[in-house]
């Protein structure tokens, strides 16, 4: 179980602390990420003035507090230690196309007050607005930033901090990416899913399997597999696409029910991968992708005469095909079970 | 056939009116984004595109330069104008010399009217996203008025849209503009009419394979309201239009896995919707209506036939598409 819930034992959300000097990006990563805004239209977006908190119900109740930049957390007038005491994680969000000393100089300040208050806190720091550096820069200024970090918090005394860093931008999946792992760290049940979701894959035949937040596009969780960043793109965008074409044809006909909670989508490509979605509870979905191959020996060899020979793949994949789609769709049933009761669990025992 | 299919489509307008992103966006590819990155265009750019397999169109992207215009109208005039079959003229919205603008479009009706006098004209007035909500309707009517005047002198007439590429008007004017050039279009439709009958979807919708124009449709909330004389029916208008928008987006997404879209069969909350290849050169997407709540073991068989009866269609279309 993770540690944070029986810190807070009142407090069973997962909050997250957005915090960051002035003008890095902190609000415009907000709207991108849990609004669903352009990120170009962030470019409009007011400074923040007041620490605005916002919630979101998903698989865990997830809160994000976002903080102005230009505030001293150390007035006495404010109550930074509730604060502190409250969250799970710390996100600091450091521009990386601007002079970063004075964040970093920040940053040590926040982490050993932090530190000091709830030891039990997940640092994060976002290296933000890469977009704007070249390929060999990037690497360059992560390895700056960690450098300095590491010295300043040695200096504090406080080596035994762990401290992640991402490299981030509006621009790409890449913010996604790392707020997914960040929320994945918050999720208590985490080791669980991952573990449904692994017994999924290998009895399914599946490739890849994500399970993702509908609205966000950040996924709770996904097999233990290593996570290829353009199979993520497909299935975020794919999410995307059911959802569009599907409410094309939502009219305000109200003698025909809508069927909530089951959409399921299935899309082949040519070379044989098939995308398949299926609906969860709590406005999540489970994303996967499956590769059939074209091998003719599940019926034994018994070639059908007929059929000429470029169909006779075609075909052959067809029926493989729906078999394994069978089977995905009667373990994912069993998953989408055992996913419920899991659910019902932690509340309870919150 | 071969030369009969050969059709010569040239797209004119003022420099920077966005002539070539449309081009790039409906026949390349391209996203919205990505025609930043697009140069002036010089002199004429050909390009020959295969639509629905035994139409080829011949766009020639002429530069919007006043050097290249002047040039277009006097030299080389009879090398521009002759058998031309449509013309796409271009406007912006915002540009200044509105008049200089409707000059210039005299000028090429001039030249239409003296080489090819049976060519078909379409108006767009673009980048209509850069005006306002409110004020679009108003623009529109105004400038469509004019245009129409001045065509009228040269004896053509024309069709106007408003457009812009950042929302999916674009794929309904080149929707319109390419359905005109399909000869055997007729025959399209009472094939899908015969299909439906077959299947009872609530929609079907064709479209071409590369861009996702939107070459037919046929819908039952649609053929009900010409029955009992209801309005439109409540479905989105805008919605043929989106559909070639969401799928070219996934495509592009999926082309990031290295492959192409094949097919997809989506059972939403509303409807399911079934899209697959129909011939070489088209796509068909189905759209059929939930029926009950505890569907699923029926949903099962449904799609099975569903998918036969498009595999049996295939030869038919396969059939109209060869030009018989």
């Amino acid at each position: 179980m993770d540690s944070h819930t029986i810190l807070t034992p009142k407090n069973n959300k997962a909050n997250i602390l957005l915090m960051g000097l002035r003008r890095g990006g902190k609000s415009s990563i907000c709207k991108v990420v849990f609004h669903n805004m352009q990120p170009l239209d962030t470019l409009y977006l007011e400074s923040t003035s007041k620490p605005t908190t916002e919630k979101f119900h998903s698989l865990i109740d997830l809160s994000v507090m976002e903080l102005p930049g230009q505030l001293n957390y150390f007035e006495p007038s404010y109550d930074s230690a509730k604060i502190f005491s409250q969250v799970g994680a710390l996100v600091y969000v450091i521009d990386s196309q601007d002079e970063y000393l004075n964040a970093l100089t920040n940053l040590s300040m926040i982490i050993e007050y932090a530190y000091k208050i709830n030891p039990l806190i997940h640092i994060e720091v976002l290296i933000h607005k890469i977009d704007g550096l070249s390929e060999d820069y990037r690497l360059d200024t992560q390895r700056d930033i960690m450098q300095r970090t590491g010295d300043e918090l040695l200096d504090l005394g406080l080596e035994g901090v762990q401290v992640s860093f991402y490299l981030t931008s509006i621009f790409d999946h890449s913010i996604y990416e790392a707020f997914s792992r960040i929320i994945q760290k918050l999720v208590p049940e985490l080791p669980s899913l991952e573990n449904m979701l692994d017994n999924l894959v290998q009895y399914s035949r599946l490739e890849k399997v994500f399970l993702f937040d509908v609205n966000s596009k950040i996924y709770v969780a996904t097999d233990s597999s290593p996570v290829d960043i353009q199979t993520y793109e497909v299935c975020a965008e794919f999410i995307d696409i059911t959802i569009d074409l599907d409410s094309l044809y939502e009219n305000g006909d109200q003698a025909r029910p809508a069927i909530k909670d089951e959409v399921k989508c299935i899309s082949t490509l040519q070379n044989g991968v098939t995308l398949y979605l299926r609906q969860m509870i709590r406005g999540l979905a489970l994303v996967a992708l499956v590769r059939v191959d074209n091998e003719g020996d599940v019926y034994g060899g018994d070639k059908i005469e007929d059929e000429e020979n470029g169909n006779y793949y075609q075909s052959c994949r067809d029926k493989n095909l729906q078999q394994s789609l069978a089977i995905i769709d009667h373990n994912v049933n069993v998953f989408k079970q055992g996913l419920e009761k899991v659910w019902e669990h932690s509340r309870i025992r919150s | 056939m071969s030369n009969a299919s050969r059709k010569k489509l040239l797209l004119m307008g003022r420099s920077g009116s966005g002539k070539s992103s449309m081009r790039s966006i409906i026949f390349s590819n391209y996203s919205a984004f990505d025609t930043r990155r697009l140069g002036a265009t010089i002199d004429v750019e050909h390009s020959h595109l295969r639509f629905l397999g035994n139409m080829s169109l011949n766009l020639w992207d002429c530069g919007g330069q006043d050097v290249f215009m002047d040039n277009y109208f006097t030299q080389q005039n009879s090398h521009i104008f002759k058998m031309c079959e449509v013309l796409i003229y271009v406007f912006d919205v915002e540009s200044k010399e509105v008049l200089k603008d409707i000059e210039i479009f005299q000028k090429t009706l001039a030249n239409l009217a003296k080489f090819s006098k049976n060519c078909k004209i379409f108006i767009l007035l673009h980048k209509m996203d850069l005006v306002q909500l409110d004020k679009r309707e108003e623009l529109f009517t105004i400038m469509m008025k004019t245009l129409i005047n001045q065509s009228l002198k040269y004896g053509f007439q024309i069709k106007g849209f408003p457009t812009s590429i950042w929302d999916e008007s674009l794929y309904k004017a080149w929707s319109s503009i390419v359905c005109s050039l399909i000869p055997n279009m007729e025959h399209f439709e009472k094939n899908l009419l015969k299909f439906n009958d077959i299947i009872e979807a609530e929609e079907i919708i064709l479209f071409e394979k590369t861009t996702f124009l939107v070459i037919s449709h046929f819908s039952s909330a649609q053929e009900h309201n010409l029955l009992t004389g209801a309005g439109a029916s409540d479905l989105d208008p805008k919605r043929f239009e989106k559909i070639s928008n969401i799928i070219k987006t996934y495509k592009q997404s999926v082309s990031k896995l290295r492959t192409h879209f094949q097919s997809l069969v989506l059972h939403g909350s509303f409807s399911s919707i079934f899209i697959d290849v129909l011939t070489d050169n088209m796509y068909i997407m189905i759209v059929l209506p939930n029926k009950s709540l505890e569907s699923a073991v029926r949903d099962k068989d449904e799609e099975l036939l569903i998918l036969d009866n498009i595999k049996r269609a295939r030869k038919w279309f396969e059939k109209i598409e060869g030009g018989k």
